[in-house]
């Protein structure tokens, strides 16, 4: 064995001059990287839609539409939570483009005079498309303007003449694991499923989105339909859905059977209710300077003066 | 068996540039040089990055032992200390930017997050279990606290624990990648109680 020092210090240990100071330039370089920091401005805001994405002519504009600047056709498509597509949130830009959204259909169902399956045609058929600039908070503290394409959710369910006993409308995605590589896992429990209360599906702010900055919706938005439901954390806007379904009950919610104690039914943007992990108080706007501070969440997300009234009553803090 | 001279000369400079990669993949990417991009939430890069560097040489310093013990060389001790060192430096940009970057060091944020979330307070205990061991690592304080730096130094077995569950309780859902880490220190503690119980007595 070879023989020690009794300080326990082997000669060979004692570290070369060159080394000792190079581990200064170590600690320095921590500093260093808040120095850059500084010097990164915000990410270039003009952006050049590929063309590849068919525009949608004709939007009309909406009033519910938000005055703040919309992020960057970049920041929409190469961000966001798609767990058919990966874990990463930048997996469903990567893994998406072998998804297939055309043909397509939608299965409606449940409690309504009118039932069935319908193609994608005939459900976008009778509605004039609007663009609607909405906040988009998602449940991790990240948020998002972004222009969705659309029409209003109601205006659709109304065409199915829901029944008295139609108290919730479900939703549901589609499942395609061969050409959505995230669904051979068993990391959620697919199809991915939704829900909202008649009242709020019939809100006008509920919109059904098929596009995004005037064209249609990429791949890893959901395409071809998706829901957007303004004042909701991000994960109660379900993507690329082949089943809506009008229920009596309050329909089962993948992330609320996922981790019922973290994420509820109701899912309102509430800065006042915590994330069991972590504050939703405040929320990192994408996009903004690099040394911006995080900026305060919105009750509801802003939208309280519309949505507020539907929640009378309710206890917020227990049905979150 | 490389020499100390080699190791000096050649296997340090080689480890040390190696480990400033990620850091400068960082610098460059937050100053917006060299084609880097940090992607659309350059905080959350940042602080993913760091965070896991921190681990991965928290891991690569606690394979050094088990390392000499399977090569019978003594030459992965010497890069004991370095790895270590690049841990806490990784430890202190990932702490460093939570508190400059994500947080705009509002004290209203980050007081209830080090005292209401549980897996803020575990890193910040894994960092402050860290900072003597970062500051002790000079010859001169390892002279000077004698068999105490040897007791002093083991606190990176249950601090590297505390990170690996820092980790594992921030996954929103697929816990995957923080079991792999936990497994290699599973093993690497498995390891070192396994030889343990076999000499008792012996000096690690």
């Amino acid at each position: 064995m070879r023989q020690r020092h009794p300080d326990g210090i082997t000669p060979s240990e004692i570290t070369p001059e060159a080394v000792f100071h190079a581990r200064r330039d170590v600690l320095r370089a921590a500093g260093f990287v808040g120095a850059a920091a500084l010097l990164a401005s915000a990410r270039a805001g003009a952006e050049d839609i590929p063309t590849r994405y068919r525009r949608l002519p004709g939007l009309k504009k909406s009033p519910y539409s938000v005055k703040e600047t919309p992020n960057s056709f970049e920041d929409i498509t190469s961000y966001n939570n798609f767990y058919e597509f990966g874990l990463d949130k930048t997996d469903p830009a990567e893994n998406a483009g072998r998804f297939r959204p055309k043909p397509w259909s939608v299965s409606i169902e449940g409690e309504a005079e009118v039932t069935g399956r319908f193609t994608l045609e005939d459900i976008l058929k009778p509605h004039p498309l609007e663009e609607r600039i909405y906040r988009f908070r998602c449940v991790e503290a990240w948020s998002m303007v972004i222009p969705w394409v659309g029409f209003p959710l109601g205006d659709l369910l109304k065409r199915f003449k829901p029944t008295s006993k139609a108290k919730y409308v479900a939703f549901e995605t589609i499942v395609r694991p061969e050409e959505m590589p995230g669904q051979k896992g068993r990391t959620l429990d697919w199809p991915y499923i939704e829900g909202l209360t008649l009242a709020e599906a019939m809100n006008p702010l509920s919109l059904m989105v098929v596009g995004v900055y005037g064209v249609e919706l990429p791949n890893q938005n959901g395409a071809p339909l998706r829901l957007i439901v303004p004042w909701k954390y991000g994960f109660k806007s379900i993507k690329s859905i082949v089943r809506i379904r009008f229920t009596d009950k309050q329909p089962r919610t993948t992330w609320s059977e996922a981790a019922p104690d973290e994420y509820g039914f109701y899912a309102n943007v509430n800065p006042e209710v915590d994330h069991p992990r972590w504050s939703q108080a405040t929320e990192r706007r994408i996009g903004s300077a690099f040394l911006a501070p995080k900026q305060r969440t919105l009750p509801f997300n802003g939208y309280g003066a519309q949505v507020a009234a539907l929640y009378k009553g309710l206890d917020l803090t227990r049905n979150y | 068996m490389p020499s100390l001279r080699q190791v000096r000369l050649i296997g340090k400079p080689v480890v040390f540039t190696a480990s400033l990669l990620p850091l400068a993949w960082l610098v460059a990417g937050a100053a917006g040089v060299g084609g880097v991009d940090l992607g659309v939430n350059p905080v959350e890069t940042i602080q993913d990055t760091a965070g896991i560097w921190a681990l991965r040489f928290l891991l690569l310093t606690l394979s050094m032992t088990p390392l000499r013990h399977a090569t019978g060389q003594a030459w992965p001790l010497q890069f004991r200390r370095m790895l270590g060192l690049f841990a806490f430096t990784y430890a202190a940009v990932h702490f460093a930017n939570y508190l400059a970057l994500d947080r705009a060091f509002d004290f209203m944020e980050i007081i209830p997050d080090l005292t209401k979330r549980p897996f803020i307070m575990v890193g910040a205990a894994a960092l402050l279990m860290l900072l003597p061991l970062a500051i002790t690592s000079t010859a001169g304080w390892r002279r000077r606290l004698g068999p105490r730096w040897i007791a002093l130094h083991r606190l990176v077995y249950p601090l590297t624990i505390l990170v690996c569950w820092h980790f594992w309780w921030q996954v929103k859902k697929d816990v995957t990648e923080p079991l792999v880490y936990s497994l290699i220190l599973a093993s690497l503690l498995g390891l070192r109680m396994w030889r343990s119980r076999r000499k008792t007595g012996m000096l690690t």
